[in-house]
């Protein structure tokens, strides 16, 4: 609230935008964001995310809440789960759904893409043993049809076995019957989507004017 | 069929095209010989009646009335004048069809030259034929005949067929190109044009302002026909496609509004500001406008089809009629009738595909495709015709300087647009981006016939802008479209991916849409995503529960597609089948085994599996193979009626218990995999192999003895239920309730006999299993419940999709 704190938090903003390619007007709407959710603590915890109404409608809430709080999306060689997060980390986090720089040259792009589908292979693979077996597949699909009223849990297991074969036909070919696919790697996972471009579709605008109400639109 | 028999001679492609042209030339003079024939019959050319001898009024009989002259009974006449009109439409038909058909008979000519401007020289063959038989060309690019009926199949195949996704994503800057573009375009053209006439020396002064931005407008619309015949053989990435594509459609009502707002004030002479802005309310009014009426029969045809169900027969008209009446309406009210018939294509497609059955679905397919390949043949003949109709009245000056013109207008205002564009865009448009969206604004009929419709006292120059329009519709198809290729290629620009989507990629599409829309919403703003999902779960609680009937419309959209990709690789797997010899043994690429985690011992499995022992694993084995080669003809015949049998509401609970004890029988079999080396069929995805051992109707047709094997007494499931093979899986060992194949199958042994679904009274106790087999087979239901038109249908492709 004096002069020294705000030259304070700008350098740190400063800092932080340095880091993780944000602008820094984006990095102060973030951080009024991050004040709002969490109550203008200095952490955020489960329970503020939780508590969003809009996420209520969401199918895969609880994955995309889990993902702040993993530390694998936190930094390069992290493991496991975190009670709460800083606002370092949350802009982390969401500097994965960064868009691609226009002139960006196709090592960065190949680099950016392996970034951004690492973030959902995280997702997807709860247990972090770096494979998402059958069981981690199965969850995610039916998480991901679990607003959709009532379904067939065997409809369920369908569809996400025959996503299984088609991964485990697309990547290793020919197998004998008795061997044996542990699980999409994200070797394979990166192969299976290649033609998502994930590196333009998955990225969301963020504010670079200040908006000062939350709710304004667009 | 000549050309059907000529695909018999030895000689090479030449004896085609002479042969072609041969035809063309009995045709024209057929034609030219029945017209002066026809004007002797004609009863109301007076002066000839009493010369030709007939004397008769109309009516056929061939009454005698006062005349005294007594003739023979006429044995055969001939009275070309009444089936004249319809004769010489079938006439054009044809030959457009024959055209197409000679055109690709003849393989190098098509990969170079694009069939628009193959069209266009056979077009101006045959006008010249026509002249030279000294007969006068018929006006056939009628503005009336093109805007009523040949335009708007094209639109609405467009319109129907149009991917939705990228289209909405892209709408941004598809409005700025068609709207702005557009406005840019016409009257850069036409200032500058008439900047030009002013110019001594060309004699051309006594062109006025107005008339010249009226030619402007006319000329600056890119054009959906031409844009969509020279596309479709590109192959370019989806996203320039949808570019163009959705420019050349979305601009009409710029051309709609400038074209009446100059044609009107061209008589008055002048244009004041008061207008202009009555026109920019005139612009919003006519695009909104065309879009609500398009909206409104949209989901007027959407409500139709959901109680089709029982009159399947008809059920493709309804999409047919009802956009047809879009476009006349907005026409009509002078508003954008493309703009309507696209926004009816576009709303009513997902209601009424998840409504109808898939036989109307392909029929409706086919149809529009039909159509709307006439159409554009046609149009591209009848501008070939038009040119040599002529009247031409060619000045160097204005037409080279009207090509010139629309050229460096169209480089400009894509450039400058994109320069604005990509500020906002996130993918952005690069510079060969802007390259192929510039060469591709194609010109083609409409302009011609914007300008057939000019009025010829108002605008005496109709003539001379009418060639200039011609020329420069002429430049663009053949210049430009027979380079347009080869510069793709030179440029590396992006094509098309051809790879299906796979159920990865849609299951992660969705799971991308729910994360970006989470993630927007943690950050706290509304964008994309956010109003994107909202619109979503409107249409999921509102519309689709009006619009959609049955159970479906509670069909998440992931079901729906995993359903769809199963029905399609069944279909496949039932016509691949067909004829072809199988392996000895073909062992599996992959199957669920291999991904079945070891570590779960099957705990059931013991219990439900019955003891095999060699022998009789040897019998099943030879059972099996021998019936299933024994039906790979029988499939080939099976009719599509034996199956759909009457009472689908009181036999569906026992079809449903018989299909989930041949999922039962189905998991004990798979067991087995081990075994039994059951051959495949080539197409080897693990998928298709279990679609193909549930689709095989006789595959476990075994009348084995009971005592020696336990009776396998499999169901005859059609190939066509997707279902079946959605609830086919191997690895569930969950509620395997004990179901022993002995007691079960030994209690109604008539069931599995035969195809038909008899419904016998063994259903009563298993309503429990109805009811939840009920809410499987929504897609089943819909699909089997259609018998088609008659009961001996045609069997060689009954799922052609």
């Amino acid at each position: 609230m004096g002069a020294s704190q705000s030259g304070r938090a700008e350098h740190e903003f400063q800092d932080l935008s340095d880091r993780t390619r944000f602008s820094l007007e984006q990095v102060n709407n973030l951080n009024k964001r991050f004040r709002q959710l969490s109550n203008n603590k200095e952490t955020l915890s489960r329970e503020d995310l939780a508590s969003l109404p809009d996420l209520d409608n969401n199918p895969i809430r609880l994955q995309i809440i889990n993902a702040f709080f993993d530390k694998r999306n936190l930094s390069q060689d992290g493991v496991g789960i975190v009670q709460e997060i800083s606002f370092e980390e949350f802009l982390m986090v969401l500097s994965h759904f960064q868009p691609a720089a226009m002139d960006i040259t196709e090592d960065n792009r190949e680099k950016l893409r392996r970034e951004k589908l690492r973030f959902l292979f995280n997702m997807h693979d709860t247990d972090g043993n770096g494979i998402i077996t059958l069981e981690e597949y199965r969850q995610a699909v039916e998480e991901l049809l679990s607003k959709a009223g009532t379904i067939d849990p065997d409809t369920v297991k369908a569809i996400a076995d025959a996503a299984m074969l088609e991964v485990a036909s697309t990547t290793r070919g020919k197998m004998e019957p008795d061997e044996f696919y542990e699980g999409i790697t994200f070797e394979h996972f990166l192969q299976i989507l290649k033609t998502l471009n994930i590196e333009s579709t998955m990225h969301v605008r963020f504010r670079n004017l200040d908006t000062g109400n939350m709710r304004c639109g667009k | 069929m000549p050309v059907g028999a000529l695909s018999h001679s030895p000689r090479g492609s030449r004896g085609f095209l002479e042969r072609g042209l041969l035809l063309l030339v009995v045709l024209v003079f057929l034609e030219g010989i029945a017209l002066p024939l026809g004007a002797a019959s004609s009863p109301d050319t007076s002066a000839r009646n009493g010369a030709a001898g007939h004397g008769q009024p109309d009516d056929h009989g061939g009454k005698l009335n006062e005349t005294h002259e007594k003739k023979a009974f006429p044995v055969l006449k001939l009275e070309y004048a009444p089936i004249r009109m319809p004769f010489e439409i079938s006439l054009w038909v044809l030959l457009a069809s024959l055209m197409k058909l000679g055109f690709h008979l003849i393989p190098r000519l098509s990969g170079i030259v694009p069939e628009s401007c193959l069209l266009i020289v056979v077009g101006l063959l045959v006008g010249g034929l026509i002249k030279l038989a000294g007969e006068e060309v018929p006006p056939v690019l009628d503005s009336k005949l093109f805007f009523l009926c040949l335009l708007p199949p094209i639109i609405l195949d467009a319109g129907y067929f149009l991917p939705i996704r990228p289209f909405i994503e892209n709408i941004g800057t598809i409005l700025m190109f068609a709207v702005i573009g557009t406005l840019w375009n016409a009257f850069f053209v036409g200032g500058l044009l008439y900047a030009v006439c002013q110019i001594e020396g060309t004699h051309l002064s006594q062109v006025e302002l107005l008339p010249c931005l009226l030619f402007g407008s006319i000329i600056s619309a890119v054009d959906p026909v031409a844009v969509l015949a020279v596309f479709e053989e590109i192959h370019i990435n989806e996203l320039l496609h949808i570019l163009v594509f959705g420019e050349s459609l979305l601009n009409d009502a710029v051309t709609v509004v400038l074209y009446h707002l100059f044609e009107e004030y061209a008589a008055a002479g002048e244009v004041t500001v008061m207008d202009t802005f009555l026109g920019v309310i005139a612009f919003l009014i006519v695009s909104l406008g065309g879009v609500a009426v398009g909206a409104i029969y949209g989901i007027l045809a959407a409500f139709t089809s959901r109680f089709t169900s029982h009159t399947r027969v008809i059920e493709p008209l309804f999409p047919f009629v009802y956009s047809y009446m879009a476009y006349l309406s907005a026409e009509m009210f002078h508003l954008s009738g493309i703009m309507a018939l696209i926004a009816c294509g576009a709303v009513m497609r997902p209601y009424v595909e998840a409504n109808i059955s898939h036989k109307s679905h392909t029929t409706i397919k086919y149809f529009l495709k039909m159509l709307s390949s006439v159409s554009e043949t046609l149009i591209f003949i009848f501008l070939g015709v038009a040119t040599v109709a002529g009247p031409h009245a060619w000045n160097w000056t204005f037409v080279s300087v009207t090509v010139i013109l629309c050229l460096v207008s169209r480089v400009i205002g894509v450039v400058g647009l994109t320069f604005i564009i990509n500020k906002f865009r996130i993918v952005k448009l690069t510079t060969k981006d802007q390259f192929i969206v510039a060469y591709g604004g194609l010109r083609g009929a409409i302009a011609f016939s914007l300008g057939y419709l000019l009025d010829k006292d108002h605008f005496p120059l109709r003539t001379m802008f009418l060639t200039a329009i011609i020329t420069e519709v002429f430049f663009t198809v053949f210049v430009q479209g027979m380079t347009i290729k080869p510069l793709v290629d030179l440029l590396a620009v992006k094509k098309k991916q051809e790879a299906k989507r796979s159920i990865n990629e849609e299951i992660h599409t969705q799971f991308l849409d729910h994360l970006l829309t989470g993630i927007e919403d943690i950050c706290g703003h509304y964008g994309h995503h956010h109003w994107k999902d909202k619109l979503n779960r409107f249409n999921k609680t509102y519309i689709k529960k009006c619009l959609i009937s049955g159970e479906r419309y509670n069909e998440p959209q992931l079901i729906a597609f995993y359903h769809k990709m199963e029905f399609k690789q069944a279909i496949e797997l039932v016509e691949s089948g067909g004829g072809v010899k199988m392996p000895a043994s073909v062992p599996l690429q992959v199957s669920m085994q291999n991904i079945q985690p070891k570590k779960q011992p099957p705990p059931d499995a013991d219990r439900a599996l019955p003891q095999f022992t060699k022998s009789r694993e040897e019998e099943i084995r030879k059972i099996l193979r021998s019936n299933l080669q024994k039906t790979r003809q029988r499939l080939r015949s099976y009719n599509r009626h034996t199956l759909v049998a009457d009472p689908y509401e009181d036999g569906w609970g026992d079809y449903l218990l018989k299909k989930q004890r041949m999922v039962d029988i189905e998991k004990r079999m798979t067991q087995m995999t081990n075994y039994l080396t059951v051959p495949a069929a080539p197409s080897d995805s693990p998928t298709l192999r279990r679609t193909r051992l549930t689709s095989d109707p006789s595959a476990f047709f075994t009348k084995a003895p009971p005592g020696t094997v336990p009776t396998i007494q499999v169901e005859l499931a059609s190939p066509q239920s997707p279902d079946s093979v959605n609830l086919v899986d191997e690895s569930s060992k969950k509620g395997v309730s004990a179901q022993g194949p002995g007691p079960k199958s030994g209690a109604d042994p008539t069931k599995e006999q035969g195809r038909m679904v008899n419904p016998p009274s063994a259903g009563k106790g298993e309503t429990g299993e109805e009811k939840e087999g009920e809410g499987k087979n929504p897609a089943l239901l819909r699909c089997l419940s259609d018998p088609g038109p008659s009961n001996e249908d045609e069997e060689d492709e009954p799922f052609l999709s």
